[in-house]
């Protein structure tokens, strides 16, 4: 399934081309490509089950495509996997911290396992620590930490050997909004380094933060990819309506929107109406209580693929 | 504070970094098997008073309730004393648990519960090299725990010789055999509980039909053909030899069937654990 030549052009971090993996009748990938351009932050974007995160274990080696071929860092994969993985960072979306051992140590064992020339490990340890802001907590064991500084941890852990490619799987799902902001500004200077990060993610925030570009991801395909900001202007417009009242007036506005053409979708107790900058301002009248605001990413997908995202 | 992530410029760090080259690294790389060690041997440092505890008093134990208990009713056994009999013996028991049930429960967890296994696969460290130096982290340990029994002889009276300088090898290559094998029912079982099964149907008999409290030569010709094929029949064996005196000829059988006992059950480990860990 990979091509017989090693080398590949650099510009792009990772290419997959028609990657397809089926676990039992179940397809998770179903013929997804994607190139992710070197020195960007790209986000997975997609709700639980799309196929990310076995997108990401296909970049390790860890999961095998059936068919399609997939390039990391110029390195075909899974041929050169562990080539590949000496030169990436991976952060997993679950913490597999060693608890009993102090932040030190745990960076200290991934330095050895990453390849660090042991005169320089004590070095890299110190300053991936710092770059978490660990440093106070460097002798503390991991199972004393906080749910904020385990992941600031997981990430130290994966930047040791100064990876060029940084792959993070859902890196703040479960946390408070409060630490997903500190980890938002850790992967923020990553990115502002040069490193390529692939992350997953199905919080809009945090693609819309973060990331260049986004690849929506839908049943293991990728169906839309570009900045985030294009693409909202592309599928959303600028603004969306979101419209209140009985279910009686919900689905009169629905009707409406597809008489006028305007996509809409049922949230809960609303209708958001997209695009909504274009509606006349007599039509959004009839519409009774309603509120306009930013199109965001969800729309976005929403309108792709009829799914929502979760969070 | 920012990320540093451009290449240092010390000179070790000059050379080219790992991967930077198509040629496709070795599929068992020392490298990768020594990072896995340290892991282990820094993780012990934090337990081993637990685990010295469990894997050298219950062997002791054994050999003082069954020494001193039986050895009142059996003076000797082939021309030993009871105790020295069963002391020797012991060594091959401190093994076996040493060595199987760490690769159980511990590779069981740590892939199932802790996950620790997806996060070392995700560098350049192949599943090989994580189960062989996994299960020789468990092998060096099961070599010192085996002597544990050993030196309790001797406080019984069992005389010192040189042949003991090679125990802590024979416990070692008794102890890497059933580390893998360990490992291999880790991934074939279907849940922990399974272990309760394999801990009654095998690893019982195992000891009971290794001549560790009882000479086989006593029992049915079929039960001690049996016995042939189990390996902690050999350690005891060796470890016997070892003490009383060596029996080159039948020890180098001991020795090839303790090392082909290894390799193949490091082979069906690695196998059904890459299954497991590959998808």
């Amino acid at each position: 399934m990979t091509s017989s030549s090693p080398t590949h052009t650099t510009e792009y971090a990772i290419q997959l081309s028609n990657v397809m993996k089926t676990f039992g009748e179940t397809r998770a990938v179903n013929g997804l490509t994607l190139d992710v351009p070197t020195g960007i932050c790209m986000g997975l974007l997609g709700p639980n089950g799309a196929g990310k995160s076995t997108t990401m274990r296909m970049l390790t080696g860890q999961a095998l495509a059936d068919s399609g071929d997939i390039n990391v860092l110029g390195l075909p994969i899974p041929k050169h996997s562990k080539q590949a993985r000496a030169r990436m960072g991976v952060v997993p979306q679950r913490e597999n911290l060693d608890e009993e051992l102090t932040c030190r140590q745990n960076v200290a064992i991934w330095s050895t396992l990453l390849r660090v020339p042991r005169r320089d490990r004590d070095h890299a340890v110190d300053r991936v620590l710092a770059a978490a802001q660990l440093t106070d907590r460097a002798d503390s064991k991991a199972s004393t930490l906080s749910g904020g500084m385990r992941r600031r941890l997981l990430i130290a852990r994966s930047l040791v050997h100064q990876p060029r490619l940084v792959l993070l799987d859902e890196p703040t799902v479960g946390l408070d909004p409060q630490i997903r902001g500190d980890i938002w500004t850790l992967i923020d200077e990553l990115r502002s380094s040069g490193v390529t990060v692939l992350m997953s993610t199905h919080y809009i925030e945090e693609a819309e933060r973060l990331c260049d570009d986004v690849a929506v991801v839908s049943h293991g395909q990728v169906i839309a990819q570009g900045a985030p900001s294009v693409l909202v202007a592309e599928y959303a417009g600028v603004e969306a309506l979101e419209c209140f009242g009985s279910p009686d007036r919900l689905a009169m506005i629905e009707a409406r929107c597809e008489e006028l053409g305007f996509p809409s979708r049922r949230t809960g107790p609303t209708v958001s109406i997209l695009r909504a900058e274009a509606i006349p301002l007599h039509v959004v009248e009839g519409f009774g209580e309603a509120i306009r605001r930013p199109a965001n990413l969800e729309d976005v997908f929403v309108r792709l693929t009829g799914e929502r995202l979760e969070g | 504070m920012t990320i540093d992530n451009t290449p240092a410029s010390s000179p070790s760090s000059a050379r080219p970094p790992l991967g930077t080259t198509a040629t496709p690294l070795k599929a068992v790389e020392t490298t990768a098997f020594a990072g896995v060690f340290q892991r282990e041997a820094t993780l012990f440092r934090r337990s081993w008073p637990a685990t010295t505890f469990g894997s050298i008093v219950e062997p002791t134990i054994n050999l003082i309730a069954f020494g001193f208990g039986l050895g009142a009713l059996v003076a000797s056994v082939q021309g030993i004393p009871y105790i020295q009999f069963v002391g020797t013996g012991t060594v091959a028991t401190a093994v076996l648990f040493s060595s199987i049930f760490a690769g159980m429960y511990d590779t069981y967890v740590k892939r199932y519960y802790w996950k620790t296994y997806d996060g070392i696969l995700a560098t350049p460290v192949d599943v090989p090299e994580l189960f062989m130096a996994e299960g020789t982290w468990i092998a060096v340990k099961a070599g010192i725990f085996g002597c544990a029994p050993l030196l309790i002889a001797m406080l019984f009276g069992l005389p010192p010789s040189w042949g003991m300088l090679a125990i802590p090898f024979i416990c070692f290559l008794t102890g890497l055999g059933f580390a893998f094998m360990g490992q291999w029912f880790s991934a074939i079982v279907p849940s922990m509980d399974a272990f309760t099964y394999v801990q009654s149907a095998l690893v019982t008999p195992l000891f009971l039909l290794a001549g560790i409290y009882f000479p086989l030569s006593n029992l049915p010709q079929w039960v001690q053909s049996l016995a042939l094929a189990n390996p902690l029949y050999h350690c005891v064996n060796l470890v016997r030899d070892a003490v009383f005196g060596w029996q080159p000829a039948a020890d180098v059988g001991h020795v090839a069937a303790l090392a082909v006992f290894a390799a193949l059950m490091c082979a069906l480990s690695v196998r059904a654990l890459r299954r497991k860990l590959i998808d």
